[in-house]
């Protein structure tokens, strides 16, 4: 579903990614760790289309067609989901309104009707049981006072609500307590299915005990070093990342 | 980040729709102006002698007055010379009984600017006051309104049928000596509507007045006066549009309101008149208005709302005079500015009586080259025991090239006043737009989104058929803005 060929990316002339080559097919599940540094986020918004990012080689392929050509919103709209290290906080924009102008915005790309307010309502909050968050979330702003976890569960709320195809979670269990980590990890379980793939960008191997990962890839200096099933990141979590440095990197 | 901008700039760049010109028979006096032509003004509208007078002593004030300029707006010096002072439509000279006599050119201009004038068209609860260029020419449900003894008609009809009001109140609020367009209005003003709300009558409906300039190298100078008895309530409208032209055009208003005892006006603008081009800035209206009311007596509530996204140059400071104790002003703003527009604006509120208190919110928001000033004062006179006041200013940048200030003044001359002052200044981010984006939201999208939740405390105090238009119309406005 989603192929990243031989991807290299630069910032401002300095190459953050280094050949990255990775393939994630409907309903895998595949977990990127790395120390901080090693480039995991911009692999992440450069999947997105964050355009501060220069690709310099390389390609991303999504069902068939060049991720790169299109705009962010266009990507969105093809079923790709990122969900933010730091989500944006949007003052004065209401929540729900948000909400629903991005989901009648796919509804109407799939030629779908859009949502009434009414039905938008009775929709989101069935999701919002999924993730443990309160009605009053709907009447404030985007992530506006929001703390680090209400910002994070806020994320997954989007994904649920946006059925995307293709998620990438970008550190989202960063800054979470365990009973947090659990019900993003349960939202996340939960979402899950033979259509979807996942790419999920950790530092902390705790939030694999819950997930369950198909592969897990180990991220460092803008390479994948390392590839293996979820024991690896067992190894990781007791060894630490530096005994990967003495091996051979995968060549691209 | 630039990809991102360069889409904002092209949404923002949406044409001006009401620069259409209506083609029909005017009259249009020679441009200049001297005491002949206040004379000729006068006499056009029938005056009488006193009303001739009146104009004259304001004209002779005018002459020895200078156009202020401690306001932060650029613009060529104006000739007042070269303006022609009246322009009306040739059929109106006699009185028009039924909207069958109005041209229906008028009409269809009416009807393309989304003011149908017969009334079975508008909505129910509205009743409308048509000036276009230099007169009236229709007011609607005027029957309906008699029946409370409201009276909602032309200012020049005023003159004619309500002598004693019109003496009484007339530069009540805003005397001719005032400043140099209020005299200048004072001494040329062709029209405008008349409201009069009895005691005790909560008025039936909204009240509206369509404001349309359709001839070239004529100023337009209107006057409203509104008169809100004890214990009355009204509700009222304005909203503006003009041709696209080449050439600034001058719209000089001035606007009275009066509140007596245990009453409340509301009065809402929603400006847009045409803003110059979007590209050279050339062109566009300049808007120059006093507008103030006086809150006479004890209770009484005056609440200015203002919604403005037309005019090459916005100079005006809607006011309340908090003289009644216990009396309330308000002043809620929206100024927004693009391209090449200028916008100086704000409010004063003076307290007076005791008890007495204030409220201003403005919003302003700037982008693609647009300066938008906030320009407020707050005065506590001495016996204004135990007056509060608080202020919120805040600014919204879209781009680099824009600029946002701010000046409140405060006089406070009482111990007992609280007085509450915040500002914040913030852009559109290009991180906020990524992360709508993100969720396939457009560019598009997501600043009419940022930008209406930046203006939501304002557009709430709207009538609700009014806030609608007013989200629609930053829209349009900020179409292409963003640079």
């Amino acid at each position: 579903m989603l192929e990243i060929k031989n991807l290299h990316v630069s910032v401002e002339g300095k190459p953050i990614l280094k050949g990255i080559n990775l393939t994630v097919n409907a309903g895998e599940l595949h977990a990127i760790m790395g120390p901080n540094g090693s480039g995991k986020t911009t692999l992440a918004q450069v999947i997105a289309g964050r355009d501060m990012y220069e690709v310099t080689d390389g390609e991303i392929i999504f069902d068939g067609k060049n991720l790169l050509k299109m705009t962010p919103e266009a990507r969105a709209l093809e079923g790709v989901f990122m969900s933010f290290q730091y989500p944006v906080v949007i003052p004065g924009v209401n929540i729900t309104y948000f909400l629903k102008t991005a989901v009648n915005a796919m509804r109407k790309h799939k030629g779908l009707e859009e949502l009434d307010a009414i039905d938008f309502l009775t929709f989101i909050k069935e999701k919002m049981r999924l993730v443990r968050m309160d009605e009053s979330y709907l009447s404030r702003s985007v992530n506006d006072g929001f703390s680090g976890g209400e910002k994070k569960r806020n994320e997954i709320l989007q994904m649920l609500v946006l059925e995307p195809r293709m998620s990438v979670l970008d550190e989202t269990d960063s800054g979470l307590d365990i009973d947090a980590v659990r019900i993003v990890a349960n939202g996340l379980n939960n979402f899950r299915s033979k259509e979807r793939g996942f790419l999920v960008i950790t530092h902390y191997q705790r939030i694999l005990g819950y997930i369950d990962p198909d592969y897990v890839h180990v991220l460092k200096n803008g390479r994948i070093i390392k590839s293996g099933g979820k024991n690896l990141a067992l190894e990781l979590e007791e060894k630490g990342y530096s005994w990967l440095v003495e091996e051979q990197p995968i060549e691209a | 980040m630039n990809s991102d901008l360069q889409t904002i700039e092209k949404h923002i760049s949406q044409e001006y729709k009401y620069g259409f010109v209506t083609d029909i028979a005017q009259e249009t006096i020679p441009a200049g102006l001297d005491e002949q032509v206040v004379r000729l003004i006068s006499a056009k509208k029938n005056e009488p002698e006193w009303m001739t007078r009146w104009r004259l002593k304001a004209y002779r004030n005018w002459i020895k007055m200078t156009e202020p300029t401690w306001a932060k707006v650029k613009y060529s010096p104006i000739d007042y010379q070269a303006i022609s002072y009246y322009s009306a439509p040739i059929k109106d000279s006699k009185k028009l009984k039924s909207l069958d006599e109005v041209d229906p050119e008028i009409l269809r201009t009416y009807e393309k600017l989304g003011i149908p004038l017969e009334e079975q068209k508008w909505l129910a609860g509205v009743a409308v006051d048509a000036v276009f260029d230099s007169v009236s020419v229709a007011t609607t449900f005027k029957e309906q309104l008699n029946k409370h003894g409201v009276i909602f008609c032309p200012f020049s009809e005023a003159v004619q049928k309500h002598p004693e009001l019109i003496k009484k109140y007339l530069g009540s609020v805003v005397p001719y000596t005032d400043n140099f367009f209020a005299a200048l209005n004072s001494a040329v003003f062709s029209d405008g509507s008349f409201v009069y709300i009895p005691k005790g009558v909560r008025c039936p409906m909204e009240l509206s007045t369509y404001f349309r300039i359709n001839a070239a190298n004529t100023g337009q100078f209107e006057r409203t006066l509104i008169i809100a008895d004890e214990g009355s309530y009204v509700s009222y409208l304005e909203g503006c549009t003009a041709p696209m032209r080449d050439e600034n055009q001058l719209h000089a208003a001035v606007v009275e309101l009066i509140a007596h005892k245990d009453a409340t006006i509301k009065y809402s603008t929603v400006q847009n008149w045409y803003p110059g081009d979007p590209k050279t800035g050339k062109g566009g209206i300049f808007n120059f208005v006093t507008k103030r009311g006086i809150c006479k007596g004890d209770n009484s509530k005056i609440s200015w709302t203002q919604v403005e996204t037309g005019s090459a140059i916005t100079w005006k400071y809607p006011s309340v005079i908090l003289k009644g104790d216990h009396s309330i002003g308000e002043f809620y703003s929206v100024a927004l500015t693009n391209n090449y527009q200028q916008a100086d604006t704000g409010t004063k509120m003076i307290h007076i009586g005791k008890n007495t208190k204030s409220t201003i919110i403005s919003k302003g928001i700037s982008a693609g080259y647009g300066q938008n000033t906030y320009r407020g004062s707050v005065k506590i006179m001495k016996g204004a025991e135990n007056a509060r006041n608080y202020s919120q200013c805040d600014s919204l940048l879209i781009g680099d090239k824009c600029g946002a200030h701010t000046f409140p003044y405060i006089d406070v001359r009482n111990p007992t006043a609280r007085m509450e002052h915040e500002a914040s200044t913030s852009t559109i981010g290009e991180d906020q737009l990524f992360y709508s984006n993100q969720r396939g939201i457009s560019t598009e999208d997501a600043i009419s989104m940022i930008v209406n939740g930046f203006c939501k405390e304002v557009f709430k105090e709207l009538p609700m058929e009014f806030a609608v238009e007013a989200q629609k119309l930053m829209e349009v406005s900020l179409e292409g803005s963003v640079g």
